[in-house]
């Protein structure tokens, strides 16, 4: 059956709580309404008050009581309602959730899933686009997941539910709707840490997770039509902890790479792929590895400047002829 | 929900008040129903996109409020800030082509709705997180006292934010130091769909001013001068040095969350129920009753708050979008 984008969160959450009963859902508006976005829909009649549980606006709190019920065995699956207001509760996810499993040797764990709702292209302007999974890929004990098909929407979101560690789940928000696959139905999980090759190709490789895969396959088609260019795509899927050698395999093949990402350039998560393909593919390299993400400004509200930023896949095409000229 | 205040007390406001003033209330909250009536058109028209959070039903706690303050005194909000820019005298046109995302308006297209911000009128800016205005007025409050200035700051802020650590950090510090500091709480009775009393542990909502040492009280938010008296109470205080107070002011938003809310979460009935108690019909009828001014002169505001919002409405979708090549300004001083 064709479902979209959410639905699969929506199902994979379903399913979860159906599995094991230790999972529960917790946030702003989660339960009657069923988020902002309608993710959890469904659930608080499915599962009741106990296990969907509306909070307060208070998201230090909604993480910081996810890690203290998860210490005690709960899996807690928490929503912050923007990816944007994850910044409220950065204490409780780098130094309380993060760390945990570490400071007390071994003797605890902390499995929770954080769920964000992230990205730009929906006016939301400077606190309700924003891409903010490099804040969290550099610190050790979360992991950080980005999916951008429906599939994986599923399937690394139950990974995530299972995962003993803390899970940060950015779901891209222009997926929700306008992306839809026909999946299988019932169990699978997509593994965390996996990246996935979306298309095989010989000249050039994109490397992108998130809402910017779709961008760089509709490129990469662009050029294969126009320029007979033949490039690979290379989906990251997780970024923390990142499947290198998927990165440096694509890389050796083809000797060019293109890393495309929604979130911003500087410090952006492109800066971590480029560094491992220099440091270790770098005999390989027919040419500089690129990076094309949003620029170093503020996601504007004025919707042509939004589009000026972000990358899409007219950027995207420019940017793989440049590189296949070099 | 119904609320029990001292009315008579209220109406005496009424009377101490000059007619002007009381006329500027009016066109005050006149124009800000109008400004938000036309948001809700354009939005639904495409011309506004993104997030839009509309103020129709609460104009009189900003208006009653910020009619209390003086010019020079500084004004913090969120991100259903519309109505409290206006009121504190900002230019429509620059208001709504900010809404519309243009290089003419208020924060020139770069914030939109949410992020209103207009130093010159003194009007601190519009905050898209919860909470998030809280400290910065605190900070306000802190620079007024370490310069010895006679102004206030005063905060607005949901009753969603009162959950958040920032309400309690920033009542607690604005205390202990005494800053001239006037925390309005915008109780509408929901926080998206949220009811008060499922978010927090007390309802009564000013008593979070007790454990705080501060004045603590509840004013009828639809009634502008409950409103105006309360502040200037707390305004009076602020400037004499004896710190900040907490004003809950219970109101109700007669549209949803934003734009896109269908609104499933109360009901028609209690939605009629406030209705009828729209601040703006409840201040013109009581001109009326005392006839301090005609049902002609009344109207007269009303057709020319319109034709300012029409103008505005102009002005936004004749500007020009902002540059392209200006988008990395302002992210530095230059
Ligand atoms: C930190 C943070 N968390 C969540 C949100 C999403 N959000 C926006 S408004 C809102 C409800 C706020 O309700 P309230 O403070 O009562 O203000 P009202 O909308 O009723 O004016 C929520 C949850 C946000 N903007 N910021
Ligand atoms: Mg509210």
């Amino acid at each position: 059956m064709e479902i979209t984008y959410i639905q699969a969160i929506n199902q994979a959450l379903h399913e979860e709580m159906h599995r094991d009963e230790n999972v529960f859902v917790m946030g702003e508006d989660v339960g009657e309404l069923g988020g902002a976005f309608k993710a959890t829909e469904g659930l608080l009649a499915a599962f009741g008050e106990e296990r969907v549980i509306d909070t307060p606006i208070a998201e230090a709190l909604i993480v910081g009581a996810g890690v203290g019920a998860a210490v005690l065995g709960m899996r807690p699956v928490v929503e912050m309602q923007f990816a944007d207001f994850i910044s409220c509760a950065f204490d409780q996810i780098v130094n309380m959730a993060a760390t945990l499993r570490y400071r007390h040797g071994g003797r605890a764990s902390c499995p929770m899933v954080i769920r964000a709702p992230s990205g730009a292209g929906v006016h939301g302007a400077l606190f309700h686009s924003q891409n903010p999974e490099a804040w969290f890929t550099r610190v050790p004990g979360l992991k950080v997941v980005a999916p951008a098909t429906v599939y994986d929407a599923k399937g690394l979101l139950k990974a995530a539910v299972r995962d003993d560690d803390p899970v940060i789940y950015f779901e891209h928000k222009r997926l929700y709707r306008s992306l839809k696959d026909d999946i299988p139905e019932g169990d699978f999980v997509v593994p965390i840490g996996v990246a996935e090759l979306r298309q095989e190709g010989e000249e050039l490789s994109i490397i992108t997770y998130g809402g910017a895969l779709n961008q760089c396959l509709d490129a990469a088609r662009i050029v294969a039509k126009e320029d007979g260019l033949s490039v690979e795509v290379l989906d990251l899927r997780t970024l923390l902890p990142l499947d290198r050698e998927a990165v440096l395999k694509t890389a050796r093949k083809t000797g060019k790479v293109l890393v495309v990402h929604e979130d911003r350039l500087t410090g952006g998560f492109g800066g971590e792929v480029a560094a491992l393909i220099a440091e270790h593919a770098f005999e390989d390299l027919d040419a500089p590895v690129r990076r094309l993400a949003a620029l170093d400004a503020h996601t504007a509200f004025s919707p042509p400047l939004e589009e000026y930023i972000l990358p899409n896949t007219n950027k995207i095409v420019d940017a793989i002829r440049s590189l296949a000229a070099y | 929900m119904a609320l029990e205040r001292d009315k008579h007390v209220a109406q005496h406001a009424l009377l101490t008040l000059d007619e002007a003033q009381l006329l500027a209330m009016y066109r005050k909250m006149s124009l800000i129903r109008r400004f938000e009536e036309k948001s809700a058109e354009m939005y639904t028209r495409g011309k506004i996109t993104g997030f839009c959070h509309l103020y129709a039903g609460e104009e009189a706690v900003a208006v009653g409020a910020i009619e209390a303050l003086y010019d020079k005194d500084y004004v913090v909000s969120t991100y259903r800030e519309h109505g409290h820019c206006l009121a504190k005298g900002a230019d429509p046109r620059a208001v709504m082509a900010e809404l519309f995302g243009k290089a003419t308006g208020i924060s020139h297209g770069r914030g939109g709705s949410m992020h209103l911000f207009d130093p010159d009128i003194r009007f601190m800016g519009g905050y898209a997180i919860v909470g998030g205005g809280l400290p910065l007025a605190v900070g306000l409050g802190l620079s007024i006292a370490y310069k010895e200035e006679p102004e206030v700051a005063c905060c607005f802020f949901g009753d969603g934010a009162l959950p958040q650590g920032a309400f309690h950090e920033s009542l607690n510090l604005a205390s202990l130091w005494k800053l001239p500091v006037i925390f309005i709480c915008e109780n509408n009775f929901y926080g998206m769909g949220t009811l008060v009393q499922n978010a927090i542990c007390q309802e009564e909502l000013y008593r979070f001013a007790e454990p705080y040492k501060m004045p603590g009280v509840r004013v009828d938010g639809m009634d502008v001068l409950d409103v105006y008296r309360a502040v200037t109470e707390a305004a009076a205080r602020a400037r004499e040095g004896d710190g900040p107070s907490l004003i809950e002011a219970v109101t109700y938003r007669f549209r949803g969350h934003s734009m896109s809310d269908p609104v499933e979460y109360r009901s028609k009935r209690e939605e009629r129920i406030w209705q009828e108690r729209d601040p703006i019909k409840n201040l013109r009828r009581r001109l009326l009753a005392e006839k301090r001014v005609s049902e002609a002169r009344l109207d007269q505001i009303d057709a020319e708050v319109g034709a300012v919002i029409d103008d505005a409405v102009k002005f936004a979708d004749e500007s020009p979008e902002p540059p392209l090549e200006e988008l990395a300004k302002n992210v530095y001083v230059e």
